[in-house]
Formats: structure tokens, C-alpha cells, sequence
């Protein structure tokens, strides 16, 4: 049956030969453990992808509901915090993994004989990952993810000449608001997600083109072992692994979700995600005149050494130890990336007032989390309920309307019904005692429709003005 | 070229396989979730304390808040009933709506009556029909007492039909 089925689909789409030669790739030296990163950043992204296509079941990118879409997955939806946290935690693995995997690169010379675009593309998703930890964070609007990103737009703003109006272009305005959730959203779910298969797509039709680059010693070519079994076994076990830790990280450690934005804390200490925190520290360093010089041209420059690497390092010499220029810089870079990061940390434990703050915000986290979940009020509850409480000479002609038979035809809440207009907003279009003179005397349309002339004292009827005033 | 894509193609079958393996439950359960929720379950409103309807004659009106869940957010609203007494001294809570086309029913104290402001359907002080275009009398409202509040539950009945039908 089985080989019946395969065949049917062979003469069809020819997948035995294609299998066959996806599972043939010949490893030069044979299967390595060192080999398995790139697949585990794959199986990783794809992670993110259901994890992240699940969460917009529920999430809405808008100021004003973003926070309590998040806290509704997180405390209400079955499941919805193991989700959120695999794909929270999800991206702190895809830094680390995506650093092996350069770490292995550099430190076997894989980049050599043929890969400088192979290399680029890996730059390129390099970029496109950190982009996607950066949008992604801003999504929750919560305290920390409100202001972290204040600091992370505001760095754009350094970059010469079109530095204001780039930042302005990525926050859509002056300041963080309802329209950068939008272009995060629509950045981290559609932009980059798409740019990172494309990548993918070309990183792994380079890394095919060019072959694997094997051990840096070069090995007896009879030593070359094919991709399957051993190395197909050894990438599936790293993710059997890797997922399985996550999810026992999910459920055993949930992510936190804070307080949401409050623009006007100006206490608020932000703290970014561990991976900016090198980052975060490097930029303290720059203040004022020199900041373009630390935050745009150091950057720059690293980030093109870095990405020229394989134009620069053309020896063919792949061994560590013949390549010092090369591993010393890589391993200064993070050594000083590591640097910067305790720096932070003990900075912040060392300052008296820095770490009560950042207690208070912790403290405040924790209060949030413990909460049950509050259902947002709808804003068309909010009209009614504003309009009674605001002015008690609208809160008569609530009852006016009421004791009048009004919500007979406009509905309990002036919101309208089948046989008559709502009147929210009414008062705009009749200001200036029109709508006194209308109750009382309706017009032609108004009859028409079925409205009675209205007989009440005049107490009465200035209420009843008040209370449609009210309601906008 | 169609090979190196099947390479990719092998690779992403197996990575969602292992990790859609082990996500499947969390994700059905994520994204079942509303199937087993009771969100839209009608909740109880208080409309007061029930010792303040024990001795009423005629209908009082009340407005209950009425709270909806939907999901993430909760829908507020107000609804006029009417607190009538049974003839056990229990108090009944009738909707306002009119079961003929859905305005509100106001009490006329000088007729002693309930009268539909739209089409003159009139009411008995205990809901049942007089006259009109209504199909039915005046729908009754689940009540109960809890801690000495008077407490409704909130609900839509289909119009233009002679028996009392709950909306959904």
C-alpha cells in the first residue's frame, strides 16, 4: 500500500528523487554535533511561527486594547501562557542558537571558499531576528515594553541627517503611540517574518550550492558521510531537546506580563530584553556631541567588518589557531559584549535608588500578575455610563428620557434601535437650544418617523437636553 | 533548483511534525478556548435590596446594570424592569420590552395599567395581556434573592409569538 501511494506521488512530483537528494548531501568528516545550529535556528523560527500565528488569534495591535488582549491570553485562554511564553522565550533561544551558530562558522572558517553570499544571507537574518526581538517587544504594551522601546526609537534619532524624521517614520508620529503598535505589528507578523523565508530560503540554496564546509582540517575523501542518517538524526535530537526545554521553561517559569504603558510614569527605569542589555550599557558611554560616534559610527563599522568577513579573510587557512586576527576579534567583540552586560547588571545593583525603583517595578509586575483578569469596559458602555455620573442635572434627564418612554424607540441607552436613530453625538448637530425647541416641536422627518411632540415641565426637558448634550 | 527546494521542504515538514507534536495539545486547548468558555452566559444583575420590594402595590421601575462578556471585554448597559408582586408576596420581575415589536412598556399609574407607547398594547399590574397587538403578557425575568438583594437575570424573548422564547 505504502509503496503504492509513493509511487503514485513519485510519477507525479518526482519526491523520491528530490528526498534523495536532500538526504544525500555529503558531509566532508562526517556528522558533527557542531553542525546542528542552523537547523535548530529553522525548527526555532518555525516555533515562533505557530506559536506567534496562535497568539494573533487573540492579540490586538492598538493602544488601547493591545495590553488587554496580552493579559487575556496570559490569565484567561487555556494554554494562552505556556503559548506566550514559548514564544517569549522562544526568541531569547533564537539569539543564543543564532550565536552558536556564527561562533561555529567563525571558529571553523565555514565562511571561506566560495561562501560570501552565503554569508550575507546569514548577516541578513542576523539582522532580521534582532529585528523581530525588537519589534515583538514593543507588542504587549506593558511598562517595561512601552519605555524599552521609547530608548530603542530614540537611538534613530542620532543617525545624521534624516535621524529625526527616520525616527519619526518608525514611531508613525512625535511620540509612542497607537500607530507604532501598528507599524511594529504589521513589521514583526508580516515584514520580516517574509523577508526571513526568503533569506532562509537563499541561505540554504547557498549553503547547497557551495556544499558543507566539513572540519577545518581538510579530511581523506573517503571520510565524507552523507546527511542521512547520523546528522538528520543529530539536528532533529538538538530540537527534540531544545523545544521540550523550552516548554519545561514555559510551564515552569512563565512570562511576566507588567502594568500596562502609563506614558506618564516618569520614575520608569526601562530595562531592555538580556539580549540589548550590552547594548543598552554601550549607549551610556555617549553622551551629547559624541553619541552619533558611539551609537551610529562604532555600530556601523563593526557591523561591515563583520559582514565583510569573507572578503577580508581570503586565505584559505581555516584552522583556529593560524587565524588570531580573525577569532581574537570575534572573541573580543563578545568578550566586551559580555563585559558591558555584567557592567549593567552590577550598576544597577550597586545604585541605591536604581535598584528601589527597579524593585517598586518588579514588586508592581508581580501585583499585576497575581490580579485576576479585568474585562476592557466596551467604549460604547463607557458613553452611558460617563453621561449618568458627570453631571446630576444629566443624570435627571436620564430618567427623564426614561420616564418620558425616549428609550421606547432610542433605546435604553440613547444608542438607537430598529425604529429610531440613536442620539450620540445629537447635540452637535442641533447645538444651541435646537434640540429644546425639537422636543418640543418636532419636525417633518422627525413626525414622520413617529415622534411625539413632548409634554413635560421644563425642568424636565433642560434635563433631558443636558443628558442628550451628555452623551458623545 | 526544484531539489534544493525539497531539501527545505523535507526540513520544514520535519521541524513542524516534532514541534507541532508536542505544541498540539497547548495549541487546541489555546485555540478551543472560547468553545468552552461561558462568556456569553447570562449573568446575574442586582437590581436591589429585596426588602425595599416587599411592600410594593403598584410596579416599580428599575434600571439593572446589565454586564455581557464578549471575550476580552465587557459590554455595559442599562435596562428598565419592572418589580410587580406575586400574589404569594414573592417579588416577579418583568422585562419592559413589549413582546409585540420590542419598545419600552410604561406604567400608567392613572389607568393602573401597563401601556405600550408604540401600538397601545395594554397590561395587566401583573404583566398578563388586556388588549392590543401584543401576541403574549409581559415576559417574566429569572429572579432571585441572594443575601437579602433582589437579583435578575437579564434576558431577550422572541417577538410576535404567543409563547415566551429566550434569545440566545
Amino acid at each position: 500500500m505504502r509503496g503504492s501511494l509513493t509511487d503514485w506521488l513519485d510519477r507525479r512530483t518526482g519526491i523520491r528523487g528530490l528526498l534523495r537528494h536532500a538526504l544525500d548531501e555529503p558531509i566532508p568528516g562526517g556528522a558533527r554535533l557542531a553542525y546542528v545550529f542552523g537547523s535548530g535556528l529553522l525548527f526555532l523560527f518555525l516555533s515562533q511561527v505557530i506559536t506567534g500565528v496562535f497568539l494573533a488569534l487573540y492579540y490586538v495591535p492598538s493602544a488601547d486594547h493591545a495590553h488587554t488582549t496580552v493579559a487575556y491570553i496570559v490569565k484567561e485562554v487555556s494554554s494562552g501562557s505556556f503559548i506566550r511564553s514559548l514564544h517569549v522565550y522562544g526568541s531569547s533561544a533564537m539569539i543564543i542558537v543564532l550565536l552558536l551558530h556564527i561562533g561555529q562558522t567563525i571558529l571553523f572558517g565555514s565562511y571561506k571558499g566560495y561562501r560570501e553570499l552565503l554569508w550575507l544571507a546569514g548577516c541578513v537574518l542576523f539582522a532580521l531576528i534582532l529585528g523581530m526581538a525588537f519589534t515583538g517587544y514593543l507588542l504587549p504594551w506593558d511598562q517595561k515594553a512601552y519605555f524599552a522601546t521609547a530608548v530603542g526609537t530614540n537611538i534613530l534619532a542620532e543617525v545624521p541627517v534624516i535621524g529625526s524624521w527616520l525616527k519619526q517614520f518608525v514611531r508613525g508620529g512625535n511620540d509612542l503611540g497607537t500607530l507604532t503598535i501598528s507599524r511594529f505589528f504589521v513589521a514583526h507578523v508580516f515584514l520580516l517574518p517574509a523577508a526571513i523565508f526568503a533569506f532562509v530560503g537563499a541561505h540554504v540554496f547557498l549553503f547547497r550550492k557551495a556544499g558543507a564546509a566539513g572540519p577545518p582540517v581538510p579530511v581523506r575523501p573517503e571520510a565524507v558521510e552523507s546527511f542521512y542518517p547520523r546528522q538528520v538524526l543529530m539536528d532533529v535530537g538538538f530540537t527534540a531537546v531544545l523545544i521540550p526545554a523550552l516548554g519545561l521553561l514555559a510551564w515552569v517559569v512563565p512570562a511576566e506580563l507588567g502594568p500596562e504603558a502609563n506614558a506618564a510614569d516618569t520614575r520608569f527605569l526601562p530595562r531592555p530584553e538580556w539580549y540589548y542589555v550590552p547594548v543598552f550599557q554601550w549607549l551610556k558611554y555617549w553622551p551629547g556631541g559624541r553619541a552619533v560616534l558611539g551609537i551610529v559610527v562604532i555600530p556601523t563599522l563593526v557591523a561591515a567588518l563583520f559582514a565583510a568577513l569573507p572578503f577580508i579573510d581570503r586565505s584559505g587557512e581555516r584552522r583556529a589557531r593560524r587565524r588570531p586576527v580573525t577569532i581574537g576579534g570575534f572573541v573580543l567583540v563578545m568578550a566586551a559584549l559580555v563585559a558591558l552586560g555584567v557592567q549593567s547588571y552590577v550598576q544597577d545593583a550597586r545604585d541605591p535608588a536604581i535598584a528601589r525603583q527597579l524593585t517598586v517595578q518588579h514588586d508592581a509586575v508581580e501585583a499585576f500578575m497575581s490580579e485576576s483578569f479585568e474585562p476592557e469596559v466596551a467604549a460604547e458602555s463607557l458613553k452611558v455610563e460617563n453621561a449618568a455620573l458627570a453631571n446630576p442635572v444629566a443624570a435627571h434627564g436620564k430618567s427623564v428620557f426614561a420616564d418620558q418612554a425616549c428609550d421606547a424607540c432610542h433605546g435604553a441607552d440613547a444608542r438607537g434601535t430598529d425604529s429610531a436613530p440613536s442620539l450620540i453625538g445629537v447635540a452637535r448637530k442641533y447645538p444651541n437650544g435646537q434640540l429644546k425647541s425639537l422636543l418640543e416641536t418636532p419636525n417633518a422627518k422627525m413626525s414622520d418617523g413617529g415622534m411625539q411632540p413632548l409634554d413635560a415641565p421644563d425642568p424636565d426637558l433642560d434635563a433631558l437636553v443636558a443628558y442628550l448634550e451628555s452623551l458623545k | 533548483m526544484e531539489t534544493r527546494r525539497s531539501f527545505l521542504g523535507g526540513l520544514l515538514t520535519l521541524g513542524t511534525s516534532v514541534v507541532g507534536a508536542l505544541l498540539a495539545i497547548p495549541l487546541a486547548r489555546f485555540s478551543l478556548d472560547p468553545l468552552w468558555r461561558t462568556t456569553s452566559e447570562v449573568l446575574w444583575s442586582d437590581v436591589g435590596a429585596a426588602a425595599d420590594f416587599t411592600s410594593v402595590t403598584a410596579p416599580v421601575k428599575m434600571q439593572v446594570a446589565i454586564e455581557q462578556r464578549d471575550g476580552w471585554r465587557k459590554v455595559l448597559s442599562e435596562k428598565p424592569v419592572y418589580i410587580v408582586k406575586a400574589p404569594d408576596g414573592r417579588p416577579r420581575v418583568l422585562s419592559a420590552v413589549c413582546p409585540h415589536l420590542g419598545c419600552s412598556v410604561a406604567w400608567n399609574d392613572a389607568k393602573g395599567q401597563f401601556v405600550c407607547p408604540c401600538h397601545n398594547g395594554a397590561f395587566a399590574a401583573d404583566g398578563t395581556l388586556l388588549s392590543g397587538p401584543p401576541p403574549r403578557g409581559m415576559d417574566e425575568l429569572d429572579a432571585r434573592i441572594e443575601g437579602g438583594r433582589l437579583q435578575v437575570r437579564y434576558q431577550y424573548f422572541r417577538q410576535l409569538v404567543p409563547t415566551r422564547e429566550v434569545l440566545a
